[in-house]
C-alpha cells in the first residue's frame, strides 16, 4: 500500500493569508496618542462615527486639573482648508507647509495666534506640550469660528452634498456646565443634531 | 539545501548511490498559524477602535420662539432630575400634585430602569393609544457630571422611550428638593 502524504500542500493558503495580512496592515492607521486624553462615558448605543467631515470637540481636565477644550477634524483636505479659512478670518499667516503638517495632526488646544508653534513641533512633543485649550468665552469665541468655518469647509469640499457631523468627547466626570456651554455654542450655529462619544458597555448592564 | 551534484550526473552502471531526492516542500504550517494570527489582531484592532457614538438630537433653540409652548398631559409625564453625586430624583406630573415621587432612586436595572419600564406601560393603559406614550424631562442639574446625562439618555435607549426632551429650567422647589441630602 502506497504511503500517503500527511502533510497538505500550504503554499496557495500562506499566499493568501499573507495577502490579507499586507491588505490590513497598510489599512490600519497608527494611533497617536492624544493631546488630551479623556476617559468617555460608556453607553449600550452604539453607532460607528464615519472616518472622514468628522469634527470631534474634546473637553476634558488636563494635567493641571483645568478643564480644556480640545479641537479635532477628520480628513485631510478639510483640516487644510479649514487652516487657510480660519487663517483668513482671524489674520494669521499660514504656509503652504504648514497646512500639509496640519493636516497630519491630530487634536490641538491652542489659540489659533499659537497654533504655528504647535504646527512646528514634532508628533511625539505635541502631546506632552502645554496646551491650554481653546478659547470659548464670548469676547474670544474661537471654539465658534474653527466649527463655522470647517462645517463650510466641508461643503465647499464636497460641493455641497456632504454636512460635517459633529461630536462631543467628554470626559465621564466632566461638569454638565460645561457640556451644556458646548451644546449652546452648537445649538447658537443651529447644530442640533451630534453625537456623544461613548465607550461600550455590555447588554446586561 | 541548495547544493549541486556536478559529478558524475550522467552515472555509469557502477556509478554512486544518486544523490536522494530531496523533499522540496517546506512545513509551513507554522508560518500560516503566524499569518492567521497577526490577521486576526489586525482586524479586530482596526475595526475595534473605530469610536462609538450616541447620536443626540435637541429641539431648534430660536431666540424668537413664536410658536406657542405645546400643551402636554402632565400625567404623562415623568421628571428625573439628576444631582451631585449621583443623586437622583424622580417624580410623575407635576411637583404641586405628582402622581408618584418625588423620590429619590438609584442608577442601572433595578433603579431607574425598572420604573421606567413599569411607567411606561401604565401611562399607556391611561391613554390607550400606543403613540402617546410616556414623556420624560431630564433635569441635569449644575453639579451633576456628564456621566449621568449619558446614564440616563443611555436608559431612555434601553428602555425605549422615545419621547424625551433636556431641560435646564429647575423650579425652586425643585432645586430645594436636589440640594436636600
Amino acid at each position: 500500500m502506497k504511503k500517503k502524504s500527511a502533510s497538505t500542500d500550504m503554499t496557495a493558503m500562506c499566499d493568501v493569508a499573507f495577502l490579507l495580512l499586507t491588505f490590513f496592515i497598510l489599512t490600519a492607521t497608527a494611533k497617536v496618542p492624544e493631546a488630551l486624553p479623556v476617559d468617555t462615558p460608556s453607553s449600550t448605543v452604539l453607532t460607528k462615527m464615519p472616518d472622514t467631515d468628522l469634527a470631534i470637540i474634546t473637553i476634558g481636565k488636563g494635567k493641571d486639573g483645568v478643564s480644556k477644550v480640545f479641537f479635532d477634524m477628520k480628513g485631510r483636505e478639510l483640516r487644510k482648508e479649514t487652516l487657510a479659512g480660519m487663517g483668513t478670518k482671524l489674520g494669521v499667516e499660514f504656509s503652504e507647509e504648514d497646512k500639509a503638517k496640519f493636516a497630519l495632526m491630530d487634536d490641538f488646544g491652542v489659540p489659533l495666534a499659537n497654533l504655528k508653534q504647535i504646527i512646528d513641533m514634532k508628533a511625539a512633543d505635541r502631546s506632552k506640550a502645554p496646551q491650554p485649550g481653546i478659547p470659548m468665552d464670548s469676547l474670544d469665541n474661537q471654539l465658534k469660528d474653527w466649527l463655522l468655518v470647517s462645517r463650510r469647509a466641508a461643503i465647499d469640499l464636497s460641493g455641497g452634498t456632504k454636512e460635517l457631523q459633529i461630536a462631543i468627547k467628554g470626559d465621564a466626570k466632566e461638569d454638565y456646565p460645561k457640556i451644556k456651554k458646548i451644546m449652546d455654542i452648537l445649538q447658537d450655529q443651529k447644530i442640533n443634531s451630534f453625537s456623544l462619544v461613548t465607550g461600550m458597555r455590555g447588554k446586561d448592564f | 539545501m541548495a547544493e549541486l551534484n556536478t559529478n558524475d550526473s550522467g552515472g555509469g552502471k557502477g556509478g554512486k548511490v544518486r544523490s536522494k531526492k530531496q523533499n522540496s516542500k517546506v512545513d509551513l504550517t507554522a508560518m500560516v498559524d503566524l499569518a492567521f494570527l497577526l490577521i486576526t489582531f489586525f482586524m479586530l484592532t482596526t475595526t475595534l477602535s473605530k469610536p462609538q457614538a450616541m447620536p443626540l438630537g435637541l429641539p431648534d433653540k430660536d431666540p424668537k420662539a413664536d410658536e406657542k409652548p405645546m400643551k402636554v398631559d402632565e400625567k404623562r409625564t415623568m421628571t428625573i432630575m439628576m444631582g451631585e453625586n449621583n443623586k437622583l430624583i424622580y417624580y410623575m406630573g407635576l411637583l404641586e400634585a405628582p402622581i408618584a415621587g418625588p423620590k429619590d432612586i438609584a442608577y442601572g436595572k433595578e433603579g431607574i430602569r425598572k420604573e421606567l419600564l413599569s411607567r411606561k406601560k401604565s401611562v399607556i393603559e391611561y391613554t390607550g393609544n400606543k403613540d402617546k406614550g410616556i414623556i420624560v424631562i431630564i433635569k441635569p442639574g449644575k453639579k451633576s457630571k456628564y456621566k449621568n446625562l449619558v446614564d440616563i439618555l443611555d436608559e431612555m435607549a434601553i428602555s425605549g422611550v422615545g419621547t424625551y426632551a433636556i431641560v435646564n429650567d429647575f423650579l425652586p422647589k425643585e432645586t430645594e428638593l436636589l440640594e436636600k441630602k
